[in-house]
């Protein structure tokens, strides 16, 4: 299988803070990825260097074999083209309906028109469960579960080669989790998509993950399929996936004694 | 050493946000002149930059005028006050007090505002996702906020002036009894097209410093509700600051000549 992302010992630091502490992984074409993480573990910081947010101070990030450290904004268009992304909150324009959210790439790139940035609008909606009523709706009107999906249709509006989803569970009830989960899944596999996943959620990771890479302290430290995910005795694996207090992953800024453990 | 160190952090800072600030400046700057231009966008905020700023602009520098009128009159010589009234107050407005005046209310209005708005689309990752939909931000946010304020506000400068005589006008024939026609014919004899011109280009520079300001402190503010309100504090101190030394700076360059 082809390589389409491949992270290379990525150092990323904020002031004395070193968040990424040389992050190795790779990520195959069609491949699903989820990357778990305790809260403060550099899952956000590595998902925003990828996505070239941020700049690595060094390291090597490779998609389809090209580096992309280092790389202007404007050299890495087609790049970018390539890439949908669903972010923690959803992150809609506020100020535009859902239809111009959706299609909100079609219009600002391809000079879309209104009526082929509706019918784009309806299709992508459908596709995560979602009817044409809500199409002039704003953002500020829809509940969290649905900012999520209208979220989800506009990563996916463009048909991109590789989704990124961040937390894409968090805050939703058990019910929408699954919802979500399994609109993950049936997107993948329609458009044949590579993803990466950050998530602390494990309902997330046994629904769509093909691999599962565990970062602690700005390292991958396991990685393994669902497979070796059940059968590792790794301690830090075996803590994260069962939520246990104790054991080698110190839970930043908090003493377990005085938590109540 | 603590004091050293404080010392040492205070000039760090300074020169860290200026190094940002200009960084900022440049690319807004290189956003404004290359393609894509969003003309839609541009429309919408000279509609609420401009247009939106009409009345506190026309209000304040019709009673600036009213007020400068009857402080002229009551502290100067009397006699020959009516030729006067009419060519301070004309003076006084299209140099000065037109676009100052009307800079420090559209900043604090308008800075803010965009502050607010950009701020919040920074908190809450919709500048991210803007990237990641292959728009830049600055050509999509920045830039058409900073071309509308630049443009709006020589023509807000403009009103501001002629509400701001008038202002004049009505004290002067109302309170003090001038004759009209005389007072119109001396204004307009006494005024030159350099005094106009002058507050008109100084406009334009503040209707930049205000969008700048505002868009830069909404850019990189952090840290939630709470990052988002210092943003918006931090963008009309620095624009309105910023206006009164352009000010002077500028009447120095443009008057000394």
């Amino acid at each position: 299988m082809t390589e389409k992302i491949a992270l290379s010992n990525v150092h990323k630091s904020f002031g004395t803070k070193h968040v990424l502490r040389g992050v190795n992984l790779s990520i195959e074409e069609g491949q699903s990825v989820v990357v778990i993480g305790g809260s403060g573990s550099g899952k956000s910081v590595m998902l925003k260097s990828i996505l070239g947010l941020l700049t690595p101070d060094s390291g090597s990030i490779k998609i389809d074999g090209k580096e992309t450290v280092g790389l202007r904004r404007d050299k890495r268009a087609d790049i970018d083209a390539q890439f949908g992304m669903l972010f923690q909150n959803g992150a809609l324009f506020d100020s535009l309906p859902v239809w111009k959210n959706v299609a909100f790439r079609g219009i600002q790139n391809d000079g879309m028109n209104e009526a082929d940035a509706r019918d784009l609008s309806v299709e992508a909606l459908a596709r995560v469960g979602l009817g044409p009523e809500l199409l002039d709706l704003y953002p500020a009107s829809l509940s969290g579960g649905m900012n999520k999906r209208v979220g989800l249709a506009r990563a996916v509006a463009s048909k991109p080669d590789i989704i990124f989803f961040d937390e894409p569970t968090t805050g939703l009830d058990p019910i929408m989790t699954d919802v979500i989960n399994h609109l993950i899944q049936e997107c993948v596999q329609e458009l044949g998509a590579t993803t990466l996943t950050i998530t602390h959620d494990m309902t997330s990771v046994r629904a769509i993950a093909d691999k599962t890479a565990l970062l602690y302290k700005g390292e991958i430290i396991w990685q393994g399929s669902q497979d070796d995910l059940d059968a590792s005795d790794d301690p830090f694996l075996h803590q994260f996936i069962n939520g246990l207090p104790h054991g080698p992953i110190e839970v930043e800024g908090q003493q377990l004694e005085t938590a109540g453990y | 050493m603590a004091a050293l160190a404080t010392i040492g952090r205070f000039f760090i800072g300074f020169f860290s946000q200026t190094g940002q600030l200009s960084l900022f400046i440049v690319q807004t700057l290189v956003a404004m002149t290359r393609p894509p231009v969003y003309l839609r966008m541009i429309g919408q905020q000279i509609l609420r930059i401009g247009y939106f700023s009409l009345p506190v602009v026309a209000l304040t520098s019709f009673f600036t005028g009213g007020a400068l009128a009857i402080q002229i009159y009551y502290g100067g010589n009397q006699f020959n006050s009516e030729a006067i009234v009419s060519s301070i107050v004309a003076l006084g407005i299209t140099r000065e007090l037109g676009p100052v005046l009307g800079g420090l209310m559209v900043a604090g209005r308008v800075s803010a505002a965009i502050a607010a708005e950009i701020g919040t689309m920074r908190v809450t990752e919709q500048i991210d996702a803007l990237t990641t939909l292959s728009t830049d931000p600055y050509k999509y946010l920045v830039a058409p906020r900073v071309i509308a304020a630049t443009l709006c506000m020589p023509v807000l400068a403009l009103i501001a002036d002629i509400l701001g005589i008038f202002g004049g006008f009505v004290v002067g024939t109302q309170s003090f009894d001038f004759n009209a026609a005389i007072y119109v014919q001396r204004t307009i004899n006494f005024l030159t097209f350099d005094d106009v011109s002058s507050g008109l280009i100084k406009a334009a520079v503040f209707g930049f410093i205000i969008a700048t300001m505002g868009c830069y402190n909404g850019y990189h503010s952090k840290g939630g509700a709470q990052g988002v309100g210092r943003a918006t504090t931090n963008a009309v101190v620095s624009a309105s600051i910023l206006i009164l030394a352009a000010n002077y700076l500028m009447t120095s360059l443009l008057f000394s000549s």
